[in-house]
């Protein structure tokens, strides 16, 4: 991760100076059409201005219906603010958004390609980066150059190691012509050279699709997205027609009462836009935004939002059993001598062994060796000694120092040697290895001369948190399936030890894409990591398909999201934005909605006090008088939305724990807490106003 | 406190619900049954006859519709009833049984009586003994109140069946569920109500008008007629259009506490039963609970509310030497509009009961409720007629405030929402919130045109702010189709009976129409299993979440009408 | 098209059938069954006098404005206890046509009873729902005992027996309230009924 985009400031990297210029660029009608909400806000801003201007003009005008100027003008200013306020939320939101993806794709590891123009003239070949490399682009590729883009070799030969793709260590042959001439971006070219053309364009055009995501302008509404809209418009709807049928409502009253004045159009212009769902309205679009941003802080791209939605909804967890759940590579786990063989020699003996095997597995015996006995760190060069590699002959690999011939390999094949040199393999270990073997892990034997010192059990490690994650997972109604190439045998006993909810052994392509048809068929949401070609088909399936970077092309074109970090527990973090996003919109929605109570305590005796006095008992906030309460409703209502775009930027804060649990404190903490709040809320602006003399 | 709800009170409302209680499970059960096409104790009888209906009208009561099918066909059949009934209505000084020989109805009151009888909202401006032959109240609104809430009954079923279905289209037969609603649950069910009531004394004849002399030697003509028939199912067909003019004030349609009480358990036995209808067939019957426990918390401390206020008394009245009080030999409280044998506290169950269901029967005058008494029925109707609701109506639109209050929940556990395991999303959100907020819509433009024109302010009956809660009152029972009134309003005009005729329809049929919509997207969804992040929606939170959600909804919508109509009235009544 | 007339066709003959089964039949089968078990009930348990003739509805209140018969609730059909046009009050309780009621009702009550001090049963002075409310509380009735006796020149025991005997309580002590059938009452004071 890019520490320079870490950052614990709200505002970090947004140009807060930009953001206000944004806000106000974005009072054009046409912009503010976008959102329904906020649109009916604007008219009544048109509308309370028209007035306010009316009223300069002749200040008895019939417009004002009485009002005093300076009540119409201060309320007029909050309406504009109001909307100046969402837009800056917006605005904010997109900042930061676009910031971390620029530094995202600053901060990316910049291969340079060698560019040419012509197959044939690869010795012109020119510098440029990998990002600017376009489908149909020629590049030459030599010994020890990345592969810069995913792409099909026209010219030459070369040997190529993909194990930064496929995991394979042995380098595999690309060639021109036939059905090896396939590279993937990333690998690396080993001897040889090539000239590819280009088949795709980076990966940068996720990023591109990311910053499009982060920009409202371009951004598309996701499906809960406009449901919300739907139910927000609808209610919208109701208010304004509620504060319409009140002008109706309070000439006949007027009338039938036979005193005060028949309620007036700012009042009703403000009782509307207090009622109307502004906070979570204005706010809409930032959490949106803010939830991408989020993901890219996560050094995660995503081509859609609906797909960060959809995370929230995953049921089912597709994780591969390599690199999730356990770590990479096989690990030494404990030492199993021969009869009369003591532990401390099997270990030293299969240290010796080891000490110049790079492999992990080579290194983790060491390492276990040492930690076990306390043996001191030995410099490989000061021993002097002669290593046997391994070779895939014999499978065995070793050591002669001293003399003495150490071997380490499968048991068969060591077996093989040891009897050769007229030893015999004793009883207990042929169990042992044969257990190790049942309990899914790989026994290692190893020998000096003709002596079977030991067995060393490797097993696959389950990485230490990822249970506890996997237990976070359930309790948010998550099933966590592992897959693996294993049998079934090994694959049980990893995944009882991980705690995985289910497995499929034995994993092909058609084997993964069968199992997600079946739970999609059930009604999952099946989400999945994958980085490998033959995990496209797979990838395309899911509901959600997190493509790791250092994956193929054709795996990163299959999934809707690419983790930057190649981390694969990177989708329960994605689980939890997705849940995040839509968190935040119901918590903002409850508490505008339950906003509203107070803001009716505050108006309604306020502007029918003329008519009726005795509404007065209604102002149970003890009020000044009905301008400053009014005034203090909006002025509230448009603050709240300011005092909330932290909260819409950060999300609400997620916990794993289940679906009842989120919901009491949700509830109690937006639901109440918006019917509580606003009634402090007012009272202090009240006071405050009061206080200036404003009212 | 203590004093306006006496101990007899408290015992009369909890016989109430007991009995309710009792009934629950066997009746609803037993629709679950019918609608699930199984055999019942009934089905020998009734079998034979819906076989030769379906016969003489080559009906395939297996062919499943499609909603748009579905909607048609109810539509079809809703004009059908329109017709006849205004037919009959227009002519029925042509037809027979009609011994005060009653002139045919305007057709402006024709129309609305029509209307008012196909959309299950059985509003008065007609006043039965002084207008109705016997015909006319058989053959049109005997019928109807069957039809109108058998419709209900098959739209609920229907929407219940999109919830169960899994990727189908298929939401049942229309005609299928409405000839089981009428023949197995509501013909049944009435006829042993109306012999319980004709035993207490409800009068059943087809005799002229009783001419007799008083004791003091005035002239009195008693109205006669098939009441008891007709008032069972206005009771338990959630309908409440009276024989008579005062509806069940009359001694006649509701003669004693006995019969009171019959009538105010048929008011809920239907819609309350239909909970466990409900949990039955979507095979989870604490979702039912759930509902129930949602109405039953909204509807009883309102029904309490209305109790003491009703039983505090007119403050106005204590100016003068007046006994308020109760005591062992007088109910006491406001009896204004009351009948003596109900007294105060089975006046406001009523009150509360007729109005939380969309029955709109009264027998005591809403009118002259003291105005907090009087602000129960209203908001009971506000809620969108979903606190029990009519017979089928009261808990389709309960299940679009519950995927209101489901989509609201959902977002904030951060899942798509889904209820019974179907996803909620923008076409679901569309259709509950039609369903939810036209009604309110219609109320509000209905009650402006009042306000604003002659012909409005006419019918107008009350002074000041009551006289606004009448207007308000019309509009809010019309439009959600309950049909009880603040009946001093005199909307028995071309004005009143179009406009309120429109807001019945709409009413009716803006919401049947989303809901078949619902059924048919429900019902072309996957199931998806429940797993530990799916919200529960039978737990006591989310019922508490559900009432909130009913709540602010209707009080949000209508807290400046209420505080200019009721509110007012009260604060000017306290002043006094 | 065909097949939306088809269905309106349908709807029309289910329309009918449904007529003639619930708006026919049933009620039919409803007359029958309680002309058998409640015939009394069934035509307006009328109230009969030793020769035969109908004296009322037991049911429905008749008008009593004489200070020797006992008084009902206010009435406020068109002429009071219209059963032909039953109609209650619908008035505001901030109406001041309510208080000009009242206060006439208790102008008439107080021009029989000068104990100015006793509170006015509250059923007394207001409209029945129906207007044609038969009874009032045994309180409004045991109020007018002294008028009546007064009127009648017999004492206010005979007067209250007979109002007791009127009196109908709570059924199972718990429905409803206890209340006095003011035409019984009258009938009985007059001797046609026992």
């Amino acid at each position: 991760m890019n520490e320079g985009i870490k950052s614990n400031s709200l505002f970090d990297g947004a140009d807060i100076k930009e953001a206000i210029m944004l806000s106000l660029k974005r009072l054009a009608p046409q912009y503010q059409l976008r959102n329904p909400v906020m649109f009916l806000v604007f008219v009544g801003s048109v509308v309370t201005t028209l007035i306010f201007i009316a009223m300069l003009l002749d200040k008895n005008s019939i417009a004002g219906g009485g009002e005093p100027i300076w009540f119409v003008g201060a309320v007029t200013f909050w309406l504009w603010f109001t909307l100046i306020f969402a837009n800056f939320a917006e605005a904010i939101a997109e900042g930061r958004g676009k910031a971390q993806a620029g530094s995202l794709k600053a901060a990316r590891r910049d291969v340079s390609a060698k560019k040419i123009n012509h197959p044939d003239e690869f010795e012109n070949f020119t510098m440029v980066s990998a990002n600017t490399l376009r489908k149909g682009d020629l590049v030459l590729i030599e010994a020890g150059d990345f592969v810069p883009s995913d792409g099909q070799v026209i010219q030459g030969i070369a040997s190529v190691d993909e194990s930064a793709v496929t995991g394979e260590s042995a380098p595999v042959i690309r060639e021109s012509g036939g059905d090896r001439d396939a590279l993937t971006g990333g690998t690396r070219v080993l001897s040889d050279w090539v000239v590819m053309k280009v088949t795709s364009d980076p990966g940068e055009s996720f990023l591109d699709k990311m910053i499009g995501l982060v920009e409202s302008a371009k951004r598309q509404k996701t499906p809960n997205e406009i449901a919300l809209s739907i139910l927000l418009a609808m209610l919208s709807i109701v208010f304004l027609l509620v504060c319409i049928t009140l002008l109706p409502f309070s000439l006949f009253s007027v009338e039938k009462a036979g005193a005060g004045s028949v309620i007036t159009i700012t009042v009703l212009v403000a009782l509307m836009v207090c009622l109307i769902p502004t906070t979570i309205g204005g706010l809409l679009s930032a959490i949106g935004i803010s939830g991408m941003q989020r993901l890219i802080k996560a050094n995660v791209i995503a081509t859609s939002g609906r797909a960060v939605e959809a995370a929230g909804d995953v049921n089912v967890l597709l994780l591969d059993k390599t690199g999730t759940i356990t770590f990479g590579n096989r690990q030494a786990a404990a030492f199993y001598p021969a009869p009369n063989v003591s532990d401390q020699m099997l270990a030293s003996a299969a240290r010796l062994a080891s000490i110049a095997d790079e492999t992990p597995e080579g290194r983790s015996i060491v390492v276990l060796a040492q930690k076990l006995f306390n043996l001191s760190p030995i410099d490989v060069k000061s021993l002097n000694a002669t290593f046997i590699p391994f070779s895939a002959e014999q499978r065995i690999s070793g050591i002669v120092i001293n003399d003495r011939h150490i071997m380490k390999g499968a048991g068969d094949a060591i077996a093989k040697v040891v009897t050769i040199k007229g030893g015999n393999v004793p009883e207990a270990i042929t169990k042992k290895i044969e257990e190790i073997a049942r309990q899914g892990g790989t026994p290692l034997c190893v020998a000096e001369e003709d002596a079977i010192l030991g067995v060393v059990h490797l097993k696959d490690i389950v990485k230490p948190d990822i249970k506890a994650r996997l237990a976070d997972l359930r309790k948010m109604g998550i099933k966590s399936v592992m897959i693996t190439g294993d049998n079934p045998l090994t694959a049980a006993a990893i995944a009882s030890e991980a705690g995985v909810d289910d497995f499929i052994a034995e994993a092909t392509p058609e084997t993964k894409l069968k199992y997600i048809r079946k739970m999609q068929e059930g009604g999952e949401l099946v989400a999945m990591v994958g980085d490998g070609t033959n995990d496209a088909p797979a990838l395309a399936q899911s509901d959600v398909a997190v493509a790791m970077n250092s994956g193929t092309q054709a795996a990163k074109e299959a999934g809707n999201m690419v983790d930057l970090d190649s981390d694969p527990t990177k989708l329960i973090e994605i689980v939890e934005i997705g849940k995040q996003l839509l968190m935040t919109r119901g918590a903002l929605t409850t508490f505008s909605i339950s906003n509203d109570l107070a803001k009716y305590f505050a108006i309604i005796p306020a502007a029918f006090a003329t008519t009726y006095p005795a509404l007065n008992s209604l102002n149970i906030m003890g009020l000044t008088s009905p301008q400053s309460a009014i005034l203090s409703a909006v002025i509230f209502n448009a603050l709240i939305i300011i005092a909330l775009v932290p909260l819409a930027l950060k999300g609400v804060k997620y916990r794993a724990e289940s679906a009842s649990n989120m919901l009491r404190r949700n509830v109690f903490i937006y639901g109440l807490g918006g019917i509580i709040v606003p009634f402090i809320g007012i009272k202090i602006i009240d006071i405050l106003l009061t206080s200036v003399g404003l009212a | 406190m203590a004093h306006l709800l006496t101990m007899n009170g408290l015992l009369q409302l909890v016989a109430y619900f007991l009995i309710l209680a009792i009934f629950y499970i066997p009746i609803g059960n037993y629709m679950a049954n019918v609608f699930s096409g199984k055999n019942t104790v009934l089905s020998p009888i009734f079998k034979p006859i819906e076989k030769s209906i379906y016969n003489l009208l080559s009906i395939n009561p297996e062919k499943g519709m499609n909603w748009r099918e579905y909607a048609i066909t109810l539509l079809a059949f809703s004009f059908a009833g329109f017709v006849l009934l205004y037919l009959i209505l227009l002519f029925q000084g042509l037809l027979p049984f009609n011994p005060q020989k009653f002139a045919g109805l305007s057709p402006h009151l024709a129309f609305n009586t029509a209307v008012s009888f196909i959309t299950n909202t059985n509003w008065q401006s007609y006043g039965g003994e002084s207008t109705l032959s016997y015909f006319s109240q058989m053959a049109g609104l005997c019928t109807q109140n069957f039809v109108s809430a058998a419709v209900g009954l098959s739209v609920l079923i229907a929407l219940i069946r999109g919830l169960r279905g899994v990727e189908t289209s298929d939401i049942g037969n229309f005609w299928a569920d409405v000839t089981r609603a009428n023949l197995y649950i509501l013909l049944p069910l009435s006829l042993i109500v109306a012999i319980l009531l004709g035993l207490s004394g409800v009068i059943q004849n087809f005799q002229n008008y009783l001419e007799i002399t008083t004791l003091e030697g005035a002239k009195q003509t008693i109205a006669m007629g098939p009441v008891a028939s007709q008032e069972a199912i206005k009771m338990l067909g959630t309908n409440g259009g009276g024989f008579f003019n005062v509806n069940s004030a009359h001694p006649f349609e509701n003669p004693t506490p006995i019969s009171n009480f019959i009538e105010v358990v048929s008011i809920l036995l239907i819609p309350v039963a239909l909970c466990q209808t409900y949990g039955v067939m979507v095979n989870d019957k604490k979702q039912g609970l759930a509902i129930i426990a949602a109405m039953v918390l909204i509807f009883a401390p309102l029904l309490i509310f209305c109790v003491t206020q009703e039983q505090a008394g007119n403050h106005v009245l204590t100016t003068l030497n007046i006994d308020q009080s109760v005591n062992s030999l007088q109910a006491g409280g406001n009896m204004e509009g009351k009948e003596t044998r109900f007294g105060i506290v089975n006046s406001a169950l009523w009150a509360s009961a007729t109005t939380a269901a969309s029955n709109g029967s009264v027998n005591a005058m809403h009118d002259s409720f003291t105005p907090l008494g009087g602000l129960v029925p209203m908001v009971l109707m506000m809620f969108g007629e979903v606190v029990f609701g009519g017979v089928g109506s009261g808990l389709y639109g309960m299940l679009h405030f519950v995927i209101m209050t489901v989509f609201i929940a959902g977002l904030m556990v951060g899942r798509t929402p889904e209820y019974l395991g179907k996803k909620i999303q923008s076409y679901e959100m569309k259709m509950a919130s039609l369903a939810v907020l036209v009604p309110s819509l219609f109320v509000l433009i209905g009650v402006s045109i009042a306000l604003m024109t002659k012909a409005g302010q006419a019918g107008i009956f009350n002074n000041g702010a009551q006289g606004f809660s009448e207007v308000l009152y019309a509009f809010t029972s019309a439009a959600n189709n309950n049909g009880s009134a603040f009946a001093g309003l005199g909307a028995n005009s071309p004005f009143y009976n179009t406009l309120l005729g429109v807001c019945m329809l709409a009413g009716r049929y803006w919401i049947i129409i989303p809901t078949l919509a619902l059924a048919g997207s429900l019902a072309g969804k996957k199931h998806i299993p429940i797993s530990a992040g799916t919200l529960p929606t039978h737990t006591p939170l989310f019922v508490g979440i559900l009432i909130g959600v009913i709540i602010l909804v209707g009080v949000l919508t209508y807290a400046p009408s209420l505080a200019l109509g009721p509110v007012v009235e009260h604060l000017h009544m306290i002043k006094e | 098209m065909n097949n939306i007339a088809k269905t309106t066709l349908k709807s029309f003959g289910l329309m009918l059938i449904f007529t003639a089964i619930l708006g026919g039949i049933y009620p039919t089968i409803t007359s029958l069954l309680l002309e058998g078990f409640a015939k009394p009930q069934s035509i307006g348990s009328l109230i009969k006098a030793k020769d035969g003739s109908i004296l009322g509805s037991s049911l429905i209140g008749q008008n009593f404005e004489e200070p020797k018969y006992l008084w009902g609730r206010l009435s406020a059909t068109s002429t009071p206890y219209d059963a032909a046009a039953s109609s209650g009050s619908n008035l505001g309780v901030n109406n001041p046509v309510l208080l000009e009621n009242a206060k006439a009702r208790i102008q008439n009550l107080k021009k029989y009873k000068n104990d100015e001090s006793a509170k006015i049963p509250v059923d007394l002075v207001t409209a029945s729902g129906s207007g044609l409310d038969p009874e009032i509380s045994p309180s409004a009735a045991y109020y007018q005992i002294p008028r009546i006796a007064k009127a009648r020149g017999i004492d206010e025991a005979s007067v209250k027996a007979i109002i007791d005997k009127s009196t109908k309580k709570r059924t199972l002590n718990l429905l409803g309230e206890s209340r006095v059938n003011v035409l019984k009452v009258n009938l009985r004071l007059d001797g046609k009924i026992d």
